[in-house]
């Protein structure tokens, strides 16, 4: 009774700075501090947009994620949903109103910059699915309801997100999702069983696809089927990294990025430049790095006493390990190109918008590790 | 109570799958690092190659051509620097007004600046328009002056082939000009060295040398962007000019020949009698090469091909002559080899000789009367060579031309224009026109008319080999590696031996069974020069040091009618089309002889009249060339 009261207490300012993950923490920073320069490295070695939009928004949403900690883990329990329907709201809002740009409507423009709600949707689909597995009673997890809301819940923000179109994303989020469902206690059975189902209605599936992501695919299959068209980038990125060798070309060096050979090299293709200029060793290192992130995270998680700070910890902690698989894998040619960015280290607000409140409700577990969510 | 244990149970649930998937996790990372190794370590040399490959770009330059000299090494065919004007789009600030200032200060055609405009069109932005290839010298200034005014101009010095002695030597040479898609796929080596703007060889020695003038590309290395566009320079390869050809020809007597058929259609032929030399093979008219090089204007080549005299035939090698008379040596050479005839054997010529109702005319009305060989050939009685032939018969004769050249290629090799010629028998005229011969057609042989059909050069070559004796030799325009001397020539030839160059071997080359029927040739055509009566005894010299000897002929056109024989019109009264072609064979100096030469002069009338004062007139050149010609015989070589 005493403990629990002590517990339900505020904690004060200075014991949410003291309790904040360092190791994580000092990952991020290393981590952003890496994207600045390589940042600076893709604008050929020069202060330009890039970089300094990077660096700007490494600034601003860093504190953001120090903010976010701030709050108690049962605030963000509290408005999961709220935040998961906003961000519905947000993806209708654009798919009838938002930015085109390169044949996809998926941008808003907010002003001081251009917010891209799906990649938000990473973050609330992950907390609104570990609120409802929190509050779930064991018994009812493989329930007919259960399993009917839950899918739901990742269906409606896919489809939308689908619709922009923007693949890549969508799977993200479904993966996501998918995680808590796995998290939660849904049978393995009806995983291997909806596996079945999806590799039997691959071909439907296929057939759904837009030509260009139908010529990925192939793309992928066969890069040299079409060198200097759909496969020019996989086939790029390659002898980029390939060149890039055991120690790299050397900071500035990559001569593959350098000279333009490389696309996307911003975005997507930022691990590749990374290769390129620091070689198998940076490679692995960066890899260390975002193991430690992972790691941490997971730890955090598994010392929360309340299930949805474990199931957000986890949940979060695998999002982050699908992004960094699927863009390396589609970096090193063992995955087709679905748009993916690299968490931190990609150029591109919404992501690191998302990345950041996502470390912001992990540290906020750390910090509020012992509180108990009824 | 239940609660709590339903959070615990779930908790436990969670934990056990995070375990799972860790595991995975990790064998999921393992299997990246994996795949980095194997792109960056295992392959890591063959992608360092393929990233060389992006970004290292070759440029080559166009290759300098090698210098074809004369014997004296005289630059016969060269290399010039020209000045050519190149546009840069990427550096023009204002393209429109760039072009109205080029077209005042050049006097562009609008065509011309049509053509830049799609140029611009089609290349890269940093990609050179080449404006002009050859400006003249003002021009080039007048450019220069300009500059500050011409942004994204450049003034460039380059270097073009060029033809010093202009029409001089454009049927042995040929001409450069830029190749077409044919003879770039045709040629390796053409296909590996083409750069834009290359000219290659067209016709000539220039097309058949190719290979050893083209020359090495200098190449530059440049770092490129993914776009094409240069970033900065790596290293310059230097290129290497192709090899120098060293000709036999002589410039001086090449040119005295261009000299003495100015105006007139033909052809002269002067080669070394021992070591088949080409001296000098000149075909008039000719045409200057040069205009080839930067693309020839329309006007300018409708001049060319419209010329009646047709200067684009290379007459010495493909244009195909009735012999006339020049083949008297041969049937009498022929006759006496077969034992036919003997020096004493006497013909009468009574104008014509009937046979089978037919007449054949003697180009005397009245008849030489009683003849023999010497006089036969120095008058060039047509009976008298219509009894030997009839007695001979065709394929004895053809035999024996054969062997001495005829209805052969000289130079077949160099040449892919030359033709062969013919020399018919009896075999041929079945296989090829379906009909027996008629002995008829033996008699028109034997006065070198009929189906009967040679070069020029085939007719120096006949000479040349009659002169040295009676010795095949091997005609060649180029110095060779190992070239016969004269003195081993002569020797080799006069102990019946000759010395073969590309088999490295003594061979035997006699022509004959009798050397001194040979003799008795020559004499008969020394008394045809130098004697009284003799057709050539006009165009004779008497100084030995030039004195040469001599067979006229002429060649009949069409067939003459029996009016037309007894109108007997002077040469300015028949059509241009209907005269006789002119012809001379002769060798020099009578005692020692060095040098034969052959001259045609089409539709130029009568051997005597018209062929034989040209020799006159070379003779004395060759003769008074040849000292220096001999001094100058341990020259460089170099190996084709």
């Amino acid at each position: 009774m005493f403990q629990q009261n002590r517990l339900n207490n505020e904690i004060t300012l200075f014991q949410k700075i003291k309790n904040l993950d360092y190791i994580l923490l000092i990952s991020v920073i290393f981590l952003s501090a890496i994207s600045v320069f390589v940042m600076y490295s893709t604008d050929g070695g020069e202060i330009l947009f890039h970089t300094k939009n990077h660096f700007l928004k490494l600034t601003v949403f860093f504190p953001l994620m120090i903010f976010v900690a701030f709050f108690n883990i049962k605030f963000w329990h509290n408005f999961s949903y709220i935040i998961y329907f906003l961000v519905i709201v947000l993806l209708i809002y654009v798919s009838f109103f938002g930015i085109k740009a390169s044949g996809s409507q998926r941008w808003m423009d907010v002003y001081f910059f251009v917010l891209q709600p799906s990649e938000l949707m990473k973050i609330a689909i992950i907390m609104c699915l570990a609120k409802y597995y929190h509050r779930l009673k064991i018994e009812n997890v493989n329930s007919f309801t259960s399993i009917t809301i839950v899918l739901s819940i990742i269906l409606i923000p896919t489809i939308f997100v689908i619709s922009q179109p923007d693949l890549g994303t969508s799977i993200l989020i479904a993966l996501s999702g998918l995680i808590i469902l796995w998290l939660g206690g849904v049978k393995i059975k009806y995983f291997i069983y909806s596996f079945i189902t999806f590799l039997i209605s691959l071909p439907f599936i296929i057939s759904f696809l837009k030509p260009y992501q139908k010529l990925r695919i192939l793309t992928f299959l066969d890069p040299d089927r079409d060198p200097l068209g759909a496969g020019y980038q996989i086939i790029q990125s390659k002898i980029a990294i390939g060149s890039g060798g055991l120690d790299g070309k050397g900071f500035l060096k990559g001569t593959q990025s350098y000279l333009d050979f490389l696309p996307e090299k911003h975005t997507d293709f930022i691990f590749t430049l990374f290769s390129e200029e620091f070689g198998f060793i940076g490679s692995v290192g960066l890899l260390i790095i975002y193991s430690i992130i992972i790691f941490r995270i997971i730890r955090i998680g598994s010392i929360s006493r309340s299930n949805f700070a474990r199931l957000f910890c986890f949940g979060y902690a695998f999002a982050i390990f699908i992004y960094i698989v699927v863009n390396l894998s589609m970096v090193l040619g063992l995955l087709p190109i679905v748009g993916s960015p690299l968490p931190i280290m990609s150029y591109g607000g919404s992501s690191m918008l998302a990345t950041m409140i996502g470390f912001g409700i992990v540290l906020s577990a750390k910090i509020n590790h012992k509180q108990i969510i009824a | 109570m239940i609660k709590s244990n339903s959070g615990i149970r779930k908790t436990d649930v969670i934990n056990r799958r995070m375990f799972i998937i860790g595991a995975a996790k990790i064998i999921v990372f393992a299997g990246i690092v994996a795949r980095l190794f194997s792109l960056q370590i295992n392959e890591n040399k063959k992608y360092l190659t393929l990233s060389d490959k992006n970004r290292i770009r070759e440029w080559k330059l166009p290759p300098t051509r090698g210098n074809i000299v004369d014997y004296f090494g005289n630059v016969i065919a060269g290399n010039l620097k020209v000045y050519q004007l190149h546009i840069i789009p990427e550096q023009v600030e204002n393209f429109n007004y760039l072009l109205v200032r080029l077209k005042n200060l050049l006097n562009l055609s609008e065509k011309k600046i049509a053509k830049i405009i799609k140029l611009k069109a089609e290349l890269k932005p940093w990609d050179s328009i080449i404006v002009s290839e050859n400006l003249s010298w003002s021009q080039f200034v007048k450019i220069n002056n300009y500059l500050y005014d011409l942004v994204g101009v450049k003034p460039v010095m380059t270097i073009s082939r060029n033809y010093p002695f202009k029409d001089v030597y454009t049927h042995i040479l040929g001409y450069v000009s830029q190749p077409n898609e044919q003879e770039i796929l045709d040629n390796q080596i053409i296909q590996e060295r083409f750069v834009p703007g290359m000219k290659i060889g067209k016709l000539g020695l220039e097309k058949r040398l190719e290979n050893h003038l083209i020359g090495k590309n200098a190449i530059q290395r440049y770092e490129v962007n993914a776009y094409g566009k240069r970033i900065n320079q790596l290293e310059h390869q230097k290129g290497e000019q192709g090899s120098q050809i060293r000709l036999t020809v002589d410039t001086e007597i090449q040119k005295t020949c261009g000299e003495l058929l100015n105006e007139k259609a033909g052809s002269i032929s002067v080669m070394d009698i021992y070591t088949g030399d080409i001296i000098a093979m000149y075909s008039s008219p000719s045409y200057d090469p040069n205009l080839f090089l930067f693309g020839i204007s329309q006007d300018e080549w409708q001049l060319i091909r419209n010329n009646p005299l047709k200067p684009l035939i290379n007459k010495t090698l493909s244009g195909l002559y009735s012999p006339g008379s020049t083949i008297k040596p041969i049937v009498a050479l022929s006759a006496l080899e077969n034992n036919v005839i003997d020096t004493k054997f006497k013909v009468k010529c009574t104008g014509k000789m009937e046979l089978y109702g037919q007449t054949f005319h003697c180009w005397k009305e009245k008849g030489h009367g009683w003849v023999s060989l010497k006089n036969a050939m120095k008058q060039s009685c047509d009976t008298y060579f219509y009894e030997i032939a009839r007695l001979l018969g065709v394929d004895r004769l053809n035999v024996t031309a054969e062997k001495f050249g005829l209805g052969k290629k000289v130079l077949g090799e160099y040449f892919e224009n030359e033709k062969k010629g013919l020399f018919p028998n009896t075999k041929w005229k079945k296989n090829n026109l379906g009909r027996g011969w008629v002995l008829g057609e033996t008699l028109i042989t034997g006065i070198g008319q009929g189906y009967i059909q040679s070069t020029p050069l085939q007719l120096c070559m006949m000479t040349a080999q009659i002169a040295n004796g009676g010795y095949a030799i091997k005609p060649k325009i180029i110095v060779d590696s190992n070239p016969l001397s004269y003195d081993d020539a002569k020797q080799s030839m006069e102990s019946g031996l000759l010395f073969d160059s590309n088999s490295e071997s003594l061979l035997d080359k006699k022509l004959f069974k009798d050397k001194n029927n040979i003799k008795i040739v020559q004499e008969a055509m020394f008394s045809s020069t130098n004697e009284r009566f003799g057709t050539s005894y006009k165009s004779r010299i008497d100084d030995p040091k030039y004195q040469f000897a001599g067979k006229t002929g002429t060649a009949q056109v069409k067939r003459i009618s029996k009016r037309e024989r007894e109108l007997d019109l002077e040469l300015e009264q028949i059509p241009y089309k209907d005269r006789d072609h002119a012809l001379y064979v002769a060798y020099g100096p009578y005692i020692n002889p060095r040098y034969a030469l052959s001259i045609i002069v089409e539709h130029g009338g009568s051997g005597s009249k018209t062929a034989a004062p040209i020799a006159k007139k070379l003779f004395k050149l060759i003769i008074d060339r040849h000292e220096l010609r001999n001094k100058q015989s341990n020259f460089e070589r170099i190996t084709i």
